[in-house]
């Protein structure tokens, strides 16, 4: 099994193909539907606003996750994936910044298959439904932006051999046969 | 005429929801470990063990079985010789509260549906039927949303045939592909009326998903099969864990079929006063 680290490096994910099995270390952030809205929205806006992605979006990964809430004594509650497919809309924008990674469950739509072709990025899938297991990954918690969306909030989590299967490879291709 | 207090509601209700997110139903890691030991398809194999394996974590951790502790629905079967002493709907919807921020759980409910908002956890769902005797019966059941939002209703002609209702099923599962959690749950309803057939396919997700199946639920499940979906979409044997049909009675002009899927993950709880 590859071990792979984020943020990622180009040569890292090029030799990468869907259905490979990795492990992921490093460090990645939690957005999901109201962070992705957000996002965009504030980068939209004339003067005034807020030009910039509330993290460095370059290589980084996105983690489509809204973690139960922390037991006391333990990093993480429950933390595992949410559909990706909600979050299409975002992606092509986001790629264009500049991000490599994503990781989530089922499938995505064909112009973000192609644009993570074009762009030479990667979509990884999370074991669906496991928060539990996940949550043992995750060595540290740090809030990054919008506290007011609750577990919506970008979060920067660090995590240790991550397991993930990659869903769509830099060529394109998808693990799914269906 | 048998009191119950509404603090021991409140008591109740908040354990109840401690239990179904955290302890998988016993009917399903039954039906979880069979598959597991019959699936040939390595990496449809590997899924289903991350998924008992998580199972096994949030049992032993007391940690939520998915982040995802839904939108909970509460089923009240009240025994028309029983007095509630207090505010029961109060009682049901504080022990909501109470259960979920004890277990640490997600807050998902926004209050606006248009205008959305930061999310707590009020807004629970609470059905409540008058039964005979002198029982009082609370089911929890936390829906995630990854797989409420395949739901789907169709209002059939009556004539239509058998195999129309089968392929809006299939088709159903086929178009939620790998994105709900499969190895799904599904529950059908049909007959009623548009809501009631909604209503009757969320119940059929309480029975025990074991229990001998009719011939159309046999068929169904042969058919979804076919789509080779599997665990967390790798392929493999298994798409539907379990197919669950309740029916009522309808109209002449109709025929609605309402489907509500489950993820892997199906949780409920209950108990008895």
């Amino acid at each position: 099994m590859k071990k792979i680290i984020s943020p990622l490096s180009q040569k890292d994910i090029l030799v990468l193909r869907a259905g490979d099995e990795v492990l992921l270390s490093g460090y990645i952030y939690t957005a999901r539907d109201q962070a992705h809205k957000r996002m965009l929205e504030n980068l939209g806006r004339g003067k005034g606003t807020r030009r910039e992605l509330p993290f460095d979006i370059k290589n980084a990964v996105i983690y489509y996750c809204g973690p139960a809430k922390t037991p006391k004594g333990k990093v993480i509650g429950s933390c595992g994936p949410t559909t990706s497919k909600r979050m299409d809309a975002f992606t092509p924008f986001l790629l264009r910044k500049g991000l490599k990674g994503m990781i989530g469950k089922g499938s995505r739509s064909k112009d973000v298959r192609m644009l993570i072709k074009k762009y030479k990025a990667i979509y990884f899938l999370a074991p669906a439904g496991c928060g539990a297991l996940i949550s043992r990954c995750v060595k540290k918690v740090r809030p990054v932006a919008y506290p007011d969306l609750g577990p919506e909030a970008i979060l920067r989590l660090e995590v240790k051999d991550f397991p993930l299967i990659v869903g769509i490879d830099a060529q394109g291709r998808s693990v799914y046969r269906f | 005429m048998k009191s119950i207090k509404a603090k021991k509601i409140i008591d109740t209700v908040a354990d109840l929801c401690v239990k179904a997110n955290c302890v998988l139903r016993q009917d399903l890691l039954r039906k979880l470990k069979s598959v597991y030991n019959q699936e040939k398809n390595i990496r449809a194999k590997k899924a289903l063990g991350a998924i008992i394996e998580n199972a096994r974590i949030a049992r032993k951790e007391k940690l939520a079985i998915c982040q995802d502790t839904g939108l909970p629905i509460v089923f009240v079967e009240l025994g028309q010789e029983v007095r509630i002493t207090g505010d029961f709907k109060k009682a049901v919807l504080r022990g909501i509260e109470l259960g979920y921020k004890r277990g640490n759980f997600r807050e998902s409910i926004i209050r606006d549906p248009l205008q959305r908002g930061k999310p707590a956890y009020k807004g629970a769902i609470v059905h409540i039927d008058i039964t005979r005797g002198s029982k009082l019966k609370l089911t929890v059941l936390p829906k995630g949303f990854g797989c409420e939002n395949k739901s789907q209703l169709k209002m059939f002609n009556p004539t239509a045939p058998l195999k129309e209702i089968k392929d809006f099923i299939v088709n159903a599962v086929k178009s939620s592909g790998a994105d709900a959690c499969p190895p799904y749950i599904l529950g059908v309803g049909i007959g009623g009326s548009a809501d009631y057939a909604g209503f009757l396919a969320k119940v059929a997700l309480l029975k025990n998903i074991n229990a001998k199946r009719t011939a159309f639920e046999r068929d169904l499940e042969r058919e979804i099969g076919k789509l080779h979906i599997g665990p967390m979409g790798f392929g493999g044997k298994v798409t539907c864990l379990a197919i669950k049909i309740e029916s009522y009675p309808t109209h002449i002009a109709g025929l609605p079929v309402a489907l509500n899927l489950s993820c892997h993950a199906l949780r409920s709880a209950s108990a008895t006063l």
